[in-house]
């Protein structure tokens, strides 16, 4: 807003400057044609005082009220009206302000250019005013759709974190309901990191990222979890290089991913399964490969599963706007997911 | 004395069932549990139990799939936190269904749903069942047949055709053909009707495998599919796969 009003007294400043240098012209013209400064002086006043007027009044016009397609021709007959009336201004103020009868005679013959000159100035005003406001309006515009977009923007990042599978979570709690049979202490233990994950699933926010040592330990959470329901069918190998604990990356982007290696991996064969991960610091991106096994003779095609990639690759997109951060292999009885985050 | 199989791939899961079931010692008996829907075939072919605990989301072959290669079912209890519309199919043929987790006042009704039966109900129940049990929306990407002991997991991308055979399909694939206790109308009801065509009483082909069609005696044509077999289509065959084909 400050924006605005800073613009809107300099643009009042660069009116009052054109109606002087108008008038400065206008006298220095008037002289010109043998008459005394006196009168001439008095002429590019009163002329350019009429002409401000009309120019004002076209421009306090167009700026409440923005002529539509049909209605440029409102504007033209508005701008001759202004002229008109600036003319018959001077025609009778003019002589009346100096009674001598050679003036009045030049201000009669002068008319016509005068009209004209006036017609074109409240013209080119109108012309001016109606594409500064229609810019304003246009920024405003943006602004609006700006603010609407990171609305949304952010309602779908936010959505898109949520998206934990029930299926995780009524399995964990049957898996809790049979412990607290033979196990109660391993129950509890498991309630507390189930409550752990969730609280930490709830309370992240996509704009602040989170190292790589914090987003491993709420992933950490996640597998003891897992590993408690499959027992020894799960395995996990996890390695990192030292530099790569400080790197960031979005909360929870890798949740998703291993969430998918683990079952894609375990449903696709029923020996025990190791889902590896490895993190790598390369050219500025922090690198993360998934791995899982899987067999391509049976694997179903990946719809059923596929949200958290699809999710994955959509959250990223919008948050770094590329749509390269995400690539997946498959060979060798292996599925690999590759993710990069760039690193600032 | 009843006999029963828990078949779940999660341990602590049947250790829940088994832990429930303490409460009916004396009319059940557990025969054992299995980890996946190949042992579970295995034991029920083996022990044919009067009930098993089934759990639908499985490693390679989900809970529906395993009972569709069953061929005398028992009654069947699902325990799953398989929430969505499919187990709904289920409802009115399965003795009942458990979502994870389940309480021990819902398994006691449940099994005692079952302990109310008779056999006769019994047997019509599986039978539905099993039925209902090929039309759940996992079957549609492919199709499992069993070879001798084993099981083959056939992607609906590998079928070429679809053959009758007496009282069963034989289903052709580049690694040869398969039988499958089914019908046609059975077939023709779950594969992609934009992908396979049923061009006559006998065959159900996959129109992307289809290399010309030639005219055939009056009113009949034959199709030449890639692997060079000729397939005959009727005339209402015909006039399906013009629809299909938007000819």
């Amino acid at each position: 807003m400050a924006n605005q009003h800073l613009t809107l007294s300099r643009l009042r400043l660069a009116f009052l400057t054109g109606g002087v240098v108008w008038a400065a012209l206008l006298t220095y013209l008037v002289h010109g044609f043998g008459f005394t400064w006196f009168i001439a002086l008095s002429d590019g006043i009163i002329n350019s005082v009429l002409l401000g007027a009309a120019c004002w009044l076209i421009n306090n016009n167009l700026r409440y009220f923005q002529p539509g397609q049909g209605s440029y021709i409102n504007i033209l007959i508005w701008c001759v009206a202004l002229a008109g009336a600036c003319t018959l201004g001077c025609r009778w103020i003019l002589p009346y302000v100096n009674s001598n009868s050679v003036y009045t005679n030049f201000v009669v013959q002068s008319l016509t250019i005068r009209f004209f000159t006036d017609f074109l100035a409240v013209g080119w005003m109108a012309m001016i005013s109606m594409i500064w406001y229609s810019q304003l309006d246009q920024k405003e515009n943006e602004k609006r759709k700006a603010e609407a977009e990171k609305l949304a923007r952010d309602a779908e990042l936010y959505n898109l974190r949520q998206q934990l599978q029930p299926h995780f979570l009524f399995n964990s709690l049957n898996s809790i309901n049979a412990l607290i049979g033979f196990k109660p202490d391993e129950a509890r233990k498991m309630i507390h990191q189930l409550s752990d994950f969730l609280r930490g699933t709830l309370k992240k926010d996509d704009q602040q990222q989170v190292t790589l040592t914090e987003e491993m330990a709420h992933l950490q959470l996640y597998l003891d979890i897992e590993k408690v329901r499959f027992g020894h069918r799960l395995m996990t190998e996890i390695s990192f290089d030292k530099k790569c604990q400080d790197c960031i990356l979005p909360p929870m982007i890798l949740q998703p991913i291993v969430e998918n290696a683990i079952k894609f991996g375990l449903y696709d064969t029923t020996d025990s399964v190791t889902v590896s991960l490895r993190a790598e610091l390369e050219d500025n991106y922090l690198t993360l490969m998934i791995q899982n096994p899987y067999d391509p003779k049976t694997a179903r095609p990946r719809k059923g599963t596929g949200f958290g990639l699809s999710g994955v690759q959509r959250r990223l997109n919008l948050l770094f706007a590329r749509n390269d951060l995400i690539e997946t292999h498959a060979n060798d009885n292996i599925f690999t997911t590759i993710i990069k985050i760039p690193q600032i | 004395m009843k006999r029963a199989l828990v078949i779940d791939d999660e341990p602590l899961a049947r250790m829940v069932v088994l832990e429930y079931l303490q409460d009916f010692k004396d009319e059940i008996e557990v025969l054992g549990e299995c980890n996946d829907g190949f042992e579970g075939l295995k034991a029920i072919q083996q022990h044919q139990p009067d009930l098993i605990f089934l759990d639908v989301q499985m490693p390679k072959i989900n809970g529906f799939e395993m009972l569709e290669l069953v061929e005398t079912s028992p009654s069947v209890i699902f325990t799953t936190a398989f929430d969505e519309y499919a187990i709904k199919a289920f409802e009115t043929h399965a003795i009942d269904y458990l979502m994870k987790p389940f309480s021990k006042d819902r398994f006691n009704k449940a099994v005692e749903k079952f302990l109310a039966q008779t056999p006769a109900q019994a047997a019509k129940q599986t039978e539905t069942l099993l039925e209902s049990a090929s039309q759940s929306p996992a079957q549609h990407e492919r199709i499992v047949v069993k070879t001798g002991t084993k099981v083959k997991i056939i992607p609906v991308a590998d079928v070429e055709y679809l053959e009758a055979d007496d009282d069963y399909v034989s289903v052709h694939t580049k690694e040869g053909s398969f039988l499958k206790n089914k019908t046609m109308a059975f077939f023709e009801q779950m594969l992609d009707p934009t992908q396979f065509v049923r061009v006559h009483r006998s065959y159900i082909i996959k129109i992307q495998d289809i290399t010309r069609i030639d005219p055939y005696e009056k009113d009949a044509h034959l199709a030449i599919l890639k692997s060079g077999a000729k397939i005959p289509v009727s005339k209402t065959g015909y006039a399906k796969l013009k629809q299909v084909l938007g000819i």
